[in-house]
């Protein structure tokens, strides 16, 4: 019989003597509620247990060696997931055992929690330049489709209009959770990769509800006819949802100042490691109306005063509206998200300052634009919309090349470097292309690195 | 009755926006080696140009740091208490060896999108985690992409719908749930523009199979529940109520959010379910992280497999691989594959125990349950509605009605008060169908003489409620704040304050 550390009452003696008490003969006799012929009647088939840590490490870090991680090597992709440093604050702050170990626990017991919290709706709502902002959501891509769902509740429309520009899979969620409404896609200009405008006026009609596009976009492209696309949205009675990164408004206008109702977003990138794609985190923003605040269906923390004065107390604003409140008369649900995530992205900003949000912010334009213009020397290379202005993200066109993206990815794989995303599969206008991403943690030699390894690959 | 003493830290720290002056930083970021490209504003069309930086806090990184760990020591999480008042959320121990190694580089700094090559130990990783998972509910196929239970709820939910619809019965649009399941059991089905049905509770804690044949039709999508619901009662009689359902040609759906007193003793398959859904920061230990991420495994028999969300891990013998050619797929509910770091830390979790290592934590958590029923009972005004003297699994739904009808106190005066002892305290989800309702999960993970601990705290409070209620009512006392004044300023839209810059224009001279 072993007695396990994470068990306490496991020792024999402790059993026996709860076990006494309760009156009862056996552990067995608690589950009679359980029918025998629904139980299982052998042991779970699982492998043989690690029981000492050190074997429990070994085995693990056996798999974990089987992983060459991007910190290993010379990244340079993204596509939605994205190799930005982490101040080593960051990581102090989300390793406490007392922020990982807390749930949902209220103000008076958790009241750093929310108070952490709470400063990171205010944090973001400084960058975006709105005054509400919500409690994580899971990811950028649920963000953008409560973001999608909102707005037609709010209209009482049912049509979105969807830029093509966007992450693949975020189109194809937001159409799985949205299957009450009509996605409309909208394209983009094949020269400049930006919002097709003449089509955007096309699509807009009395049913539209929303219209929805990322700036940057998918590749990296800075939309600039945000004003004029919520003008035309506006003048339509629908709404202009913009899908923006935190990291880049240190630099770029916030959408709320070219005419943005909603903004959501992902902030990955704001101290969270990749992790494989665990890392994500997503945002909802909108402006302190109450229309659009009960639409919001995650949850949004508020101040609340206490009995003694200049004390801060915070609690959760209009829960009537949710779930956990009104079931399925709720909005959507109310669950477990990502709030460690928002305490995170609070410890990045607030080492960041406004200072460090534009010097990074106009770092990533430098490394981006001296990347397009060394990459357009590589023989066989082209950097198509290279007029547009780019963040972080730029399209790589191989075409001319002789190789696949996938042959050019294997030969720089063998010398230690992550090649750009292959873009073929989900944008067939864009076959042998690669999405490639550049961020603060890229040297200058680094990127001579890639030109140079690309050079003599496609050579 | 020895008293409990106990203060929380109170720092009073001020907000963030308080600290700090112009100029101060707390990171350097210094420019790019070369202008060679061109400067950097040049690159921005002037009509996208952030014109005034944001008004974020300047702070030297030395506050900064001090800041957050004086939050962090306001925040009373599980590993400072017995955390069994948080209950439906199976608050266990999360061993320190699982967090080390999920925080490994080697996992931390992966790309999505890297080469397949270059991951075989995570997705191994994975593939082995999600055979566990077939193993413990029985069920074909896993998918680990929902980002948390609720998530996952809704994707089971998405996927029958696909799976009636791929055989043309689009009309079943109906699923059927009780109200002591999870708010998200119902909400989900609404999302997926489902509508819902409601069953309520018998005497015996559970409804009757006649409610339930009174709304099956050719309608019905589904059944969606927990098996126990949060009051540790179980519905002996469950298969005949997955089996009407299937009569009727529905599919079944598990909330398994909760599978602690389940683990190696009932399982999905046996009890007539085609779904479920296990949260991995419950029941197989990844932490709850201040309300996520956690992370929801959407488990499924093969008949749903095809609708599993994009990609699968698969392993062709000698590679582990993604697939994403999954032409019936439900297609994307999260972004790429879910959160990766919690399924690291399940794995260890499950290999640190094994299967009679999970078994007993079965055993305990049950042990646990019904120690603490029997001590709770013992308190005076104090009651555990439904099924007298009977055991129950890993929780319970307690009352506190005819306590707070002898003192006339609210039950947010006992929870304020539990405050000051340094216990959490759950009001059990809404609505409250058990009047004044508390609900505890001691888990496997706490001792008898934690058990004891809050069983004598609760013990303490329902006398001071007699003989002290002024004590109690202007609680809490001893935590980082007093008790709020004001509660409109989160239902009236002229004061909430969602955000400091929200706050400075409503409630500033």
């Amino acid at each position: 019989m072993i007695t396990y550390p994470y068990i306490p009452n496991s020792a024999p003696q402790t059993k026996a003597d709860m076990l006494r008490e309760l009156g009862f003969e056996s552990i067995e006799a608690l589950f009679s509620a359980i029918p025998p012929e629904l139980r299982l009647h052998r042991p779970l088939d699982l492998p043989a247990p690690l029981l000492s840590e050190f074997a429990l490490r070994r085995h693990v870090e056996s798999l974990l060696a089987k992983n060459t991680p991007a910190s290993q090597a010379l990244n340079f992709l993204g596509a939605g997931c994205y190799q930005h440093f982490v101040p080593a604050a960051c990581d102090e702050i989300n390793g406490r055992n007392e922020f990982l170990t807390a749930y949902s626990g209220k103000a008076y017991e958790e009241h750093g929690r929310w108070q952490a919290l709470f400063e990171y709706s205010s944090l973001m709502a400084e960058l975006l330049n709105m005054d509400v902002v919500s409690l994580p959501t899971y990811d950028g891509l649920q963000a953008a489709a409560s973001a999608m769902r909102m707005a037609a509740s709010i209209t009482g429309r049912r049509e979105i209009i969807v830029a093509t520009s966007i992450q693949p899979d975020k189109f194809t969620k937001a159409r799985e959770y949205n299957r009450h409404l009509a996605l409309k896609p909208l394209d983009f200009e094949p020269a400049t990769g930006k919002l097709n405008l003449s089509r955007l006026e096309e699509l807009l009609s009395p049913q539209t509800a929303a219209v929805y596009f990322d700036n940057p976009n998918f590749f990296g492209i800075i939309e600039t006819d945000g004003a004029m696309v919520a003008e035309m949205a506006h003048k339509a009675g629908a709404l202009l949802i913009v899908g923006a990164d935190p990291i880049s408004l240190g630099v770029l206008k916030p959408p709320a100042d070219y005419g943005a109702d909603i903004t959501c977003g992902d902030i990955q990138s704001l101290g969270i490691h990749m992790q494989f794609g665990g890392g994500h985190a997503g945002y909802i923003a909108t402006h302190d109306d109450r229309r659009f605040i009960m639409e919001i269906p995650i949850r949004v923390v508020g101040f609340v005063p206490t009995r003694v004065e200049g004390e801060y107390g915070f609690g959760e604003v209009a829960s009537e509206r949710t779930s956990f409140s009104k079931r399925e008369k709720g909005k959507e649900w109310v669950a477990t998200t990502a709030n460690l995530w928002a305490i995170t992205a609070a410890v990045y900003l607030a080492v960041m300052g406004p200072q460090g949000m534009t010097e990074i912010g106009q770092g990533i334009l430098q490394r981006g634009r001296y990347a397009m213009q060394r990459l357009a020397q590589v023989p066989g290379i082209s950097a198509p919309h290279s007029a547009a202005g780019h963040f972080r993200e730029f399209l790589v066109d191989f075409s001319g090349s002789g190789k696949t993206v996938s042959q050019v990815n294997h030969a720089l794989l063998e010398r230690g470097i992550f090649g750009g995303y292959d873009l073929g599969g989900k944008f067939p206008q864009f076959a042998n292309h690669a999405l490639y991403c550049v961020t603060e943690i890229h040297a200058r030699a680094d990127i001579d690195l890639l030109a140079q390894s690309l050079t003599e690959v496609l050579s | 009755m020895t008293k409990r003493i106990f203060q929380q830290a109170r720092w009073n720290e001020k907000l963030l926006f308080e600290l700090g002056s112009e100029g101060e930083r707390g990171m350097l970021i210094p420019p790019f080696e070369t202008e060679a490209g061109g400067r950097a504003e040049n690159s921005v069309p002037e009509s996208m140009r952030r014109q005034n930086p944001p008004h974020l806090p300047e702070i030297s990184q030395v506050e900064t740091l001090r800041h957050f760990l004086r939050l962090s020591q306001e925040t009373l999480g599980a590993g400072l208490v017995a955390d069994f008042g948080m209950a439906t959320s199976t608050v266990k121990y999360n061993p320190p060896v699982n967090e080390q190694l999920a925080r490994d580089a080697r996992l931390a700094e992966l790309h999505p999108l890297q080469d397949e090559r270059t991951v075989q130990g995570l997705l191994e990783v994975m593939y082995r985690l999600e055979r566990f998972l077939q193993e413990i509910s029985g069920l074909d196929r896993v998918s680990l992409q929902p980002r948390g239970g609720s998530q996952a709820i809704y994707a089971n939910v998405s996927m029958v719908r696909a799976f009636h619809a791929r055989r043309g019965e689009t009309q079943r649009d109906e699923f059927i749930t009780t109200i002591f399941s999870h708010p998200s059991d119902a909400a989900a089905p609404n999302v997926a523009g489902c509508k819902v049905i409601t069953l309520y509770p018998e005497e015996s804690g559970y409804p009757g199979l006649g409610a339930l044949k009174a709304v099956l039709s050719e309608r019905t999508a589904g059944l969606i529940v927990t098996n126990p619901d949060d009051t540790g009662i179980f519905n002996p009689r469950i298969r005949e109520f997955t089996d009407l359902v299937h009569a009727a040609g529905g599919l079944c759906v598990y909330d398994q959010a909760n599978a602690n007193g389940l683990l190696g003793v009932l399982r999905a398959r046996e009890a007539g379910f085609d779904a479920c859904q296990f949260n991995l920061h419950k029941t197989f230990s990844t932490p709850h992280a201040s309300g996520g991420p956690g992370a929801g495994a959407s488990c499924v028999t093969e008949a749903l497999a095809p609708f599993l969300p994009a990609p699968t891990v698969e392993f062709d013998g000698e590679k582990y691989y993604l697939d994403h050619d999954r032409p019936d797929s439900i297609g994307k509910i999260g972004s790429f594959y879910g959160v990766t770091a919690n399924f690291l830390r399940a794995y260890a979790w499950i290999m640190s125990m094994g299967a009679d290592g999970l078994r007993e934590a079965a055993n305990l958590a049950v042990l646990n349950n019904n120690y603490l029923l029997k001590k709770v009972l013992e308190i005076p005004g104090v009651t555990a509605p439904y099924q007298p003297n009977q055991p129950r699994l890993d929780q319970v739904r307690y009352s506190w009605t005819e306590l707070l009808q002898e003192t006339g106190l609210k039950i947010t005066d006992i929870s304020n008060r539990s405050a000051d002892l340094g216990m959490h305290f759950f009001f059990s989800h809404h609505p409250y169908v058990v009047s004044d309702p508390a609900t505890l999960e001691p888990t496997e993970s706490y001792s008898r003489r934690d058990i004891d601990t809050y069983v004598s705290s609760w013990a303490q409070i329902a006398d001071e409620a007699r003989t002290q209620p002024e004590l109690v009512r202007s609680a809490p006392h001893n935590a980082p704040i007093h008790q709020m004044s004001d509660p409109t300023y989160l239902t009236d839209p002229e004061k909430w304050s969602p955000t400091w810059r929200a706050y400075r224009k409503k409630h500033s001279e």
